[in-house]
């Protein structure tokens, strides 16, 4: 009704308006929604992110492909062999390498896999990890942080200790162990992966963790705790119902600048060839191909667009997390 | 303030004992030991041969009391025998710190020279063309995976694009340099690092530069700074004199804490562009098992990691009168 009145100021001429008709209502979210698509450079990555949501998941069931189906050629009339074709195979030689065409779009790896399916499945693994990831790591950071931002005192100190000791271990050197760790104890590389993500959130927890508790802590001095206070409701419908939303778009923020770096980090892992292994794909293990300089001079179609699909999903996660902190922000208004 | 930081010295050694466990603990568990590692090869070994290798190695013994004989050694700040370089610890850091202590402190240097001047460009014209760009840049920086950068910037400059800069190494193999410094031989240095440099500068301006427009935004808001240019106060006196003094409280805080990544951050790129340092040693020591050397490596940065905590709490104390330590 207000927005009719908003948009329409003479729609009604002849009633007199009053001061409440003449005022545009909306409610918080709709506040944050109307600062955030102002954002030219939030609403790109949006668009990014959903560009690349659907590329991923939605993308592979168009590909004609699997991830780690290899392609070979009839080394005389140049055909294309599929890997399932047993029969053709014995006289066949890898499609590897070959140069972008109508077929593979982007060409194919050394190992002879479609690049472009590749890069679908891929960023299935990226997008996964930063998600998962980030559920652990607020999931703890938040309980803990809560925890000690309300309690304080003796609780807080040992809680804040902790979150001191995991900032100060050293993260690639920690995960090369945990790695060579998982590999002895014969976990399978697609697992492999679940329990990197699942020791990851509870490595980065921490950061999570002390920025809620600084939070809590300003919070729990304003009057309108003090009068929850004073209501005598329970303990956890203080935290839960009271300060956790308070804190909400700091967390928001947080956990979408955090899905950015953590994507980095699974990608740089994978480089190193501690994260996702071969044959499943990742953005970070399909750059390792540049550690050839065969590959790194002539096949730029092999290495380049999975770093660039990397780039692109941690920037326009940056530019959305930045876009809802300004968007949560009301001294930002302009 | 004296007490503050008797007690936050105290809690840090609790920390630092807790890190150590931790370290120790996850370093232990690892599948193969050095022993494995370095004998895998060699079919001669016999078990009794690797038993007693560990015996000397010390890896014989269970976590906890390898654990305690580290710990009573490293309290006489002795590291033990790095077991791949067969030197003390402190010796191999000692050799190899210079050189990742002096490519991160140079690309400290021209991330403040880069990060300050241009944070306060971004602020004075807050959405303005020149702040959007910069803004860009900003998140272009954070968001560049260092492994994928190193890459484009080896395949342009490097011998298979233009072939202006060497991309691995710190000297050039086939020249002979004698071994002090000389001009020829500071310069060959110099351009082996300047693709490192580049990434480490670019990857990590963005924060800085960030935190430089955030906290000058907030001081040009202020009402002292409203005052000064009611008075008439020349812009250029307000920018630098007013408010970009009181900017430099959080800067100064951020040195601060900037102190354990002059000596770690660069474990990656060390090893992409093949520079001997701490970082690129590091991870071959963790790939080798080598436990005496990782424990005195991620000890040194867990550290450095707390004493950058400690320092800028205090330097904020220092710089700020306003902050009172309890």
């Amino acid at each position: 009704m207000s927005e009719e009145i908003k948009n329409n100021p003479s729609a009604q001429p002849d009633k007199m308006e009053t001061l409440e008709e003449n005022q545009l209502f909306m409610t918080p979210g709709q506040i944050v929604a109307r600062q955030f698509f102002r954002n030219k450079l939030a609403v790109f990555g949006l668009v990014v992110l959903i560009f690349m949501a659907l590329f991923c998941f939605v993308g592979p069931l168009f590909s004609p492909y699997g991830e780690t189906e290899i392609f070979y050629l009839n080394p005389e009339t140049g055909e294309e062999i599929y890997m399932s074709d047993s029969s053709a195979i014995a006289s066949a030689i890898l499609n590897a390498k070959a140069k972008p065409s109508l077929a593979h779009p982007l060409g194919t790896n050394e190992s002879g896999h479609d690049v472009l399916t590749r890069l679908m499945y891929g960023g299935r693994i990226s997008l996964m990890v930063g998600f998962v990831v980030v559920i652990v790591e607020m999931l703890l950071g938040v309980t803990m942080g809560g925890i000690a931002g309300y309690y304080g005192g003796k609780v807080d100190m040992v809680i804040m200790r902790l979150v001191e000791m995991f900032v100060s271990i050293p993260f690639i050197p920690l995960m090369l162990i945990i790695s060579s760790l998982l590999i002895s104890l014969k976990v399978s590389p697609q697992d492999k992966i679940y329990y990197t993500m699942f020791i990851m959130g509870i490595i980065y927890w921490a950061g999570v963790a002390r920025m809620v508790r600084g939070q809590i802590l300003s919070l729990r001095e304003m009057e309108y705790m003090q009068a929850a206070e004073a209501t005598g409701i329970r303990t956890s419908r203080k935290i839960f119902r009271h300060l956790v939303p308070n804190v909400m778009p700091v967390i928001i923020v947080m956990a979408t600048m955090d899905l950015g770096g953590v994507i980095l980090m699974e990608s740089t892992m994978s480089f190193l060839g501690i994260g996702v292994g071969m044959p499943y794909a990742s953005w970070g293990n399909m750059v390792q191909s540049v550690n050839d300089n065969v590959i790194m001079r002539n096949f730029m179609n092999i290495w380049v667009p999975p770093g660039l699909c990397i780039l692109l999903v941690v920037l326009a996660f940056n530019f959305v997390g930045d876009g809802l902190r300004d968007a949560f922000d009301p001294k930002m208004k302009r | 303030m004296k007490q503050y930081i008797i007690r936050r010295v105290l809690i840090s050694l609790v920390v630092l004992l807790g890190v150590s466990i931790m370290l120790y603990t996850l370093v232990r568990s690892m599948p193969s030991d050095y022993v494995d590692l370095s004998t895998s090869a060699n079919v001669k070994m016999t078990d009794e041969m690797r038993a007693h290798l560990r015996e000397i190695y010390g890896l014989d013994k269970g976590i906890v009391e390898g654990y305690i004989d580290w710990l009573t050694s490293a309290l006489r700040l002795d590291l033990g025998q790095s077991l791949i370089f067969n030197a003390p610890v402190t010796d191999v850091i000692g050799r190899y710190a210079g050189v990742t202590f002096t490519v991160a402190a140079i690309a400290l240097v021209l991330q403040l020279l880069i990060a300050i001047p241009l944070g306060i460009l971004a602020a004075r014209k807050q959405y303005s063309a020149t702040d959007y760009i910069i803004t860009g840049l900003v998140f272009l920086g954070l968001s560049l995976p260092t492994f994928f950068f190193a890459a484009v910037l080896k395949r342009i400059f490097g011998y298979y694009g233009l072939d202006l800069l060497p991309i691995s190494g710190m000297l050039t193999a086939r020249v002979t340099y004698p071994d002090h410094m000389t001009w020829a031989k500071f310069l060959d240095y110099a351009q082996h690092l300047i693709l490192p440099i580049t990434v480490f500068v670019i990857t990590g301006l963005g924060s800085m530069l960030r935190y430089t427009r955030t906290n000058m935004l907030e001081v040009l808001n202020a009402d002292y700074i409203r005052t000064a240019r009611a008075k008439g106060v020349p812009e250029h006196r307000v920018i630098y004199s007013h408010a970009f003094r009181n900017t430099l409280i959080p800067i100064v805080t951020l040195l601060g804490a900037s102190l354990p990544g002059l000596f770690s951050g660069a474990a990656i790129s060390e090893s992409l562009f093949a520079i001997e340092g701490l970082g690129n040693i590091g991870l071959k020591a963790a790939n080798m098992g080598d436990v005496p050397y990782l424990m005195g490596y991620n000890m040194l940065l867990a550290f450095l990691t707390i004493v950058g905590y400690l320092l800028s709490d205090i330097l904020y104390a220092v710089v700020d009168p306003r902050v009172r330590l309890s």
